[in-house]
């Protein structure tokens, strides 16, 4: 589509897109949000990115294979799931660490929980986008 | 324990993943998948040891209690549905090295494959109805995936009927799960086994029923929800359509079981008895379908529905000596209807064509094949003293101990139509000269596809003769499988604590 | 609540069976869309429809405060909703590429796998052969 407004506002709009879908993915384990959720914005972002530009330039601005990063995600998602064997839990248990905890401070919680959401955020954009930019290659 | 139970999954997953980084290194793609295979078969073994010794074991992903997580569940059953995914896994592994050409290994098979093997033991393993319905998908979009690979004309064609039918089946399924949920309040198989008895609106329950045996009913292709599987299972390549043939159908017959013998037995007059008329009706037109075809794999294709039919009998008449048969035969049909469509793609790749009509002459030029084809033949007509006729017997005595002649007498009937077709297809395919007087053998193959061609189909063949000589032990085990499928105290126990 | 969905869901399964009784696929597909919605909506009213909050434990406490949303059927109808979706693209993927090479959407005009001849056919074994 050859559209100067589209081309004008898709340089923001995919910017704070981007941006939205990790502070979306960030806030998911507590708040309304997560993996899944943030990973459709961001999908969204590339897509409207190829609506605007082409898919040829939305695949150079994604850099990777959508479908590779979808199967890294699946892998991510995987190990953070199987990592609860090391501590001895049941698999899938997710595993915290208080990165810089001291008495009465709680620290910066790192957990695997995050690592699993990361991984889906990874799937849904990469499937997202395999299908997406392959419809619109079709047409 | 709980690694016990989820390596089945992880292990097809990972291997997926490894597949994928390495698509474009050429070769390594059908490695992994063997060794995938092989890894997945050392698992099996592993988990059916374990539930040997120990009975049935159950362990809760991500350690939340019950009827609240998702809980892994191997009993007997599910122990040698898992094992003998990965016989059929790393048969057709094997057989794949041959089969699949580069472009398909390129588009991603070895992939789409592993996925296939992680759903349907997923499936096998898990003890959450609603997880039972996420296996379901990943099995199903590997399928599609591996059904439509390539594009052929006749491959989109079958898939497209494929898909359709598969998804209406899904919304079904998925109706039945909330409707479930709706009722007791619970979705884990073990805690719906508790919580139907304190249904008062059995009615509703049944009509439930119902609607799980249609969603099922799909995916098993019983009559007269079977018309995508002879669409579609004759379009792909051999390999695929050999997994498919073995496992997939018998994934939707595994859930019947389970859910009618653990959930559903509220109405058993109406659910079983409507079992036994689909049952029986499913044996007939598989048959009959199977002996209007001229093609080698739409034969095959009509047989399995002939075939699942009788399983579906097994668990209709709901005797113990009745699911003893259904699970023997659950396990015997796989072997050997894997390994004829096996055997099908090599009289393909000597022949020329799966038309009965272009075809000929294998019998003087390749003696060996006529030999693998006549094992799993016979044994799936039921011949003494293969498998088949043991897995028959079981299900004919049973229909006869409880004074279903009429059903007995069908039963025994396919099994003479299933000769017919049987004897046709060695007719045409082995017997009679080939049409052009070419005499295609074995030797003809290159040499490493031969192998990769002949050690799968060997070596299913020599189980089902180890099956037919020495059935004691397999009856025996089908024996311990059913009393558990028909008592589920042990199950409910393993999954939920102490019983209350 | 429910006795207004609950016939919404009976319209919705009427609509989708109507258009996938049509022979083009486009419109068989868009009946399918109505049945994965009509079956998400089944499993939301089997859930119960309260007017609660959602099921967060607020900071410092053990337990919700006050009463919360049953958080599964969500849960579920969310996970049936990805499935759903990505299914539904495989579909609608696999019904345009059937189109480009088929050069029909009419069902009874695909006879391609099951040809109504029995003759034999040798341009299957095309391509095939090793």
């Amino acid at each position: 589509m050859n559209s100067l407004i589209l081309n004008a506002a898709t340089r923001l709009l995919v910017a704070l897109m981007l941006l939205f879908s990790v502070y979306m993915l960030l806030r998911g384990h507590n708040e309304p949000g997560g993996g899944f959720i943030g990973g459709l914005i961001a999908a969204i972002g590339f897509a409207l990115y190829a609506m605007a530009h082409g898919t040829a330039a939305a695949r150079r601005a994604l850099r990777f294979d959508p479908a590779a990063i979808s199967v890294v995600g699946l892998g991510i998602a995987l190990l953070a799931g199987l990592s609860a064997a090391l501590a001895g839990d049941a698999l899938f248990t997710g595993q915290w660490w208080f990165a810089g905890a001291i008495d009465g401070e709680k620290g910066l919680p790192i957990s695997t929980v995050l690592l699993f959401d990361i991984g889906v955020y990874l799937v849904v954009v990469g499937a997202a986008l395999t299908i997406a930019l392959a419809l619109e290659d079709e047409t | 324990m709980s690694w016990l139970l989820s390596l089945p999954i992880v292990l097809p997953f990972a291997m997926a993943i490894l597949a994928f980084l390495f698509r474009a290194n050429g070769r390594s793609g059908r490695w992994l998948s063997i060794g995938g295979s092989v890894l997945l078969l050392a698992a099996a073994v592993g988990l059916m040891i374990a539930v040997l010794q120990r009975g049935v074991i159950a362990a809760q992903m991500g350690g939340w209690p019950a009827p609240f997580g998702i809980t892994l569940v191997a009993d007997l059953l599910s122990a040698v549905m898992v094992v003998i995914t990965a016989i059929i896994g790393l048969a057709v592994a094997i057989y794949a090295l041959a089969d699949i050409d580069a472009r398909r290994e390129a588009l991603g098979y070895h992939v789409l494959f592993q996925v296939l093997l992680a759903g349907v033991s997923g499936a096998f393993l898990t003890g959450d109805l609603f997880n039972l319905y996420v296996w379901f998908e990943v099995m199903l979009i590997a399928s599609f995936g591996l059904l439509v690979l390539g594009g052929d004309k006749e491959q989109l064609d079958g898939g497209i009927k494929y898909v359709a039918l598969n998804l209406v089946s899904t919304a079904m399924f998925l109706s039945g799960i909330g409707m479930l949920y709706g009722l007791t309040g619970t979705l884990n198989m073990a805690d719906l086994h508790l919580a139907v008895r304190d249904v008062e609106n059995t009615g509703l329950l049944t009509v439930i029923a119902v609607l799980f045996i249609v969603a099922f009913g799909v995916k098993a292709a019983v009559f007269p929800l079977f018309f995508w599987l002879p669409a579609s299972y004759h379009t792909p390549p051999v390999a695929i359509s050999a997994i498919f043939a073995g496992l997939l159908t018998k994934v939707g017959v595994y859930a019947l079981i389970r859910m009618f013998t653990m959930v559903f037995t509220q109405d058993i007059g109406y659910t079983h008895g409507l079992l036994l008329a689909i049952a029986v009706l499913t044996m007939i037109t598989g048959v009959l379908g199977a002996a209007a075809q001229n093609e080698f794999r739409k034969i095959l294709s009509f047989h399995i529905v002939s075939q699942i039919g009788y399983m579906v009998l097994g668990l209709a008449l709901y005797t113990p000596l009745a699911l003893v048969g259904a699970v023997f035969y659950l396990v015997h049909h796989i072997i050997v209807k894997a390994n004829l469509f096996l055997v099908s793609g090599i009289a393909k790749r000597l022949t020329g064509s799966f038309n009965l009509a272009a075809v000929g002459g294998l019998y003087k030029s390749s003696p060996l094949l006529a030999v693998l084809f006549l094992v799993p033949a016979f044994s799936l007509a039921g011949f003494p003293p293969l498998s088949g006729f043991w897995a028959k017997f079981l299900l004919v005595k049973a229909s006869l101990d409880i004074g279903a002649y009429l059903v007995a007498g069908t039963a025994l009937l396919v099994g003479i139509l299933t000769v017919f077709s049987m004897t046709k297809i060695w007719a045409e395919v082995f017997w009679k000269p080939h049409p052009e007087d070419v005499a295609p053998a074995l030797r003809l193959v290159e040499r490493g596809n031969l192998t990769a061609l002949l050690v799968p189909v060997t070596g299913l063949a020599v189980m089902t003769v180890m099956i037919g000589f020495f059935p004691e032990p397999f009856i025996g085990f089908a024996e311990r499988a059913a009393a558990q499928l028909l008592d589920p105290t042990g199950y409910v126990t393993a999954v939920l604590g102490a019983s209350p | 609540m429910e006795t207004v969905l609950a016939p919404l869901v009976g319209i919705l399964v009427a609509a989708s069976v109507y258009l996938m009784l049509a022979r083009n696929l486009i419109r068989f597909l868009f009946g399918l869309v109505l049945l994965s919605n009509a079956a998400n909506l089944t499993i939301f009213i089997a859930g119960g429809l309260t007017p609660a909050m959602p099921p967060l434990v607020p900071e410092g406490l053990a337990r919700p405060a006050e009463v919360v949303a049953n958080a599964l059927p969500q849960a579920l109808v969310l996970t049936a909703i990805v499935i759903g979706f990505g299914l539904l693209a495989f579909a609608l993927v696999l019904v345009y590429r059937g189109y480009r090479v088929l050069g029909t959407l009419d069902s009874d005009a695909m006879r391609f796998a099951e040809p109504d001849e029995i003759a034999p056919d040798t341009s299957r074994s095309e391509g095939r052969v090793p």
